[in-house]
């Protein structure tokens, strides 16, 4: 009797382990195990001494033009429509009910803050920075420049990626600041224009019960948020192996990547910092 | 100096050089031939560290690169200049910023200095009122010119070239080989060119490997190439009209 269910623990236990490989190889788990740890390496070599200090502090400027102010106007044109409609959908939901008309305010600013600016914003920029990233290492890769730099004895990572990363993560929050406001701003404009509620009910709604620790949470994510796209998009264009073709392949591996572990750590990040 | 010995790299199982063994001397042009996809530029790259080969050794003046540290490794590099296939310049940097690179990176000369040495190296490949300019503005044999002139421009001690005039006309051709190896003899530098055009071998080959399907096939010089009786060889070099008619001539 004891043997049998000991063999039928066993069997079990077998299928089990079984099916768990068989789902491992479904999803290519070593290659991505692999990739991770090729990705912890280059992050790594990130983070090695620069050959020249000057040289790298120049970089950073430029990339913060190149990266960051190029995407001002952007960032701020979509964060004054995405403000304007959370504010005319939250309106619309309140419809004859009892609530004040000042927590039109209140729900836009959490709406803006907690997650539009930090995270779809974030999603945005994945798109408009991680690609342009991708592709320019990507192409530098192709045409032998990485090469030359290594050639050199430039640390081609250190070089090219440093300075995107840290223009990144020092720009985007302030990126991100200016999102929130002008989303705030929009979300006004569109609950004055519309008749919704009046200018002084919509900022009593943005001063009513505000935590300072949320604009502290949103800015963390923020900060994380850049460093994924600047990292992840620099590792699918650094390790680009052929021609144009494979350019724009790790243009689009870098986009989906950036977004996909953009939206798992801010549900990681959220149910650490608020949960 | 450089020295390999016994060289051999394997990719994905494939054996792409088998035991290749050769002296490049300094202060001559030495040309490494061969079809494409002969093993040619896999051994540029161990020669330059990018690949490390599975067998043999690499001496550089002695110093073997297959062994030495990273750092010691970044030194040497310093002693090297590469003029890559496409020329290789950086896009989003100018004429003048291309070949001024390796100076910002390592010399502590002043900006002044560094404009001055960059002048000098660009009038020494020919170019003038060209700093200005972006590698996308300017033809291909400019760019190879401006390849070359950030190659000198630490005065390296080995200069190596991975087929340098593809894709150029042929005028253009025998003028980046000859400044090639008017260089070579003016800094005395180790030079190395990858190369399977025929005009190169015949202007500068002064010493020359063969390599058929990455095993070395055949080496010798320019002149000895009329009388080798290698086959290979013979088929490689002589496989157009032009030369089978300059050979028959000659004979």
């Amino acid at each position: 009797m004891f043997n049998l269910i000991s063999m039928n623990i066993k069997r079990i236990f077998i299928y089990r382990f079984g099916k768990f490989t068989f789902i491992l190889e479904k999803i290519n788990a070593m290659g991505l195990i692999a990739s991770f740890g090729k990705y912890l390496l280059f992050i790594a070599e990130v983070f090695r001494k620069p050959e020249r200090r000057s040289v790298m502090y120049r970089l950073v400027v430029k990339e913060v033009s190149e990266l960051g102010l190029k995407s001002v106007l952007f960032v701020v044109f979509v964060s004054l429509f995405v403000g304007a409609v959370v504010t005319l959908q939250t309106a619309a939901n309140m419809e004859g009910s009892w609530m004040p008309r000042y927590l039109i305010g209140y729900a836009t600013r959490d709406a803006v803050i907690l997650e539009f600016s930090p995270t779809i914003i974030s999603l945005l920029l994945a798109g408009k920075i991680g690609s342009n990233i991708a592709s320019s290492i990507g192409t530098m890769r192709v045409t032998e420049q990485i090469d030359a730099l290594e050639v050199m004895g430039v640390n081609p990572v250190t070089y090219l990626v440093r300075p995107k990363i840290f223009a990144l993560v020092f720009f985007n929050p302030l990126l991100i600041s200016m999102s929130m406001f002008v989303g705030v701003i929009g979300g006004l404009i569109a609950g004055v224009l519309s008749g919704e509620c009046t200018a002084t009910e919509f900022i009593a709604g943005i001063q009513y019960d505000f935590i300072p620790f949320k604009a502290v949470y949103a800015l963390v994510k923020t900060i994380l948020f850049a460093f994924i796209i600047a990292s992840i998009s620099s590792f699918h264009g650094f390790f680009t192996e052929g021609g144009a073709l494979e350019v724009g392949q790790s243009s689009t591996k870098a986009v989906v990547y950036s977004s996909v572990v953009i939206i798992v750590s801010n549900y990681l990040l959220t149910q650490l910092l608020l949960g | 100096m450089i020295e390999i010995k016994n060289i051999v790299k394997t990719f994905s199982g494939q054996e792409i050089l088998k035991d290749i063994s050769f002296v490049y001397e300094p202060g001559k042009t030495n040309l490494v031939i061969g079809q494409s996809g002969s093993g040619k530029t896999v051994l540029l790259k161990c020669l330059l560290g990018l690949y490390k080969p599975d067998q043999g050794s690499i001496l550089f003046d002695g110093e073997d690169i297959v062994t030495m540290s990273n750092k010691n490794l970044k030194k040497l590099r310093k002693e090297v200049g590469m003029v890559f296939q496409g020329g290789a310049l950086f896009d989003s940097l100018n004429i003048e910023q291309n070949v001024m690179f390796p100076l910002q990176m390592f010399s502590k000369m002043s900006e002044e200095e560094r404009i001055d040495r960059v002048n000098f190296c660009l009038k020494r490949v020919n170019l003038e009122n060209v700093n200005r300019l972006f590698p996308s503005e300017i033809s291909g044999g400019m760019k190879k010119r401006v390849a070359i002139a950030r190659a000198i421009v630490l005065n390296p001690k080995y200069l190596f070239c991975d087929e340098p005039n593809s894709g150029l006309d042929p005028y253009t051709a025998i003028l980046i080989d000859n400044l090639l190896q008017e260089l070579t003899y003016e800094y005395g530098m180790t030079t190395v060119i990858n190369t399977h055009d025929m005009n190169s071998v015949m202007e500068i080959g002064e010493r020359i490997l063969f390599i058929k399907e990455g095993m070395m096939a055949w080496e010798g010089t320019k002149a000895d190439i009329l009388k080798a009786d290698n086959k290979n060889l013979q088929d490689f070099v002589f496989s157009s009209e032009l030369f089978k008619t300059i050979k028959s001539r000659s004979i």
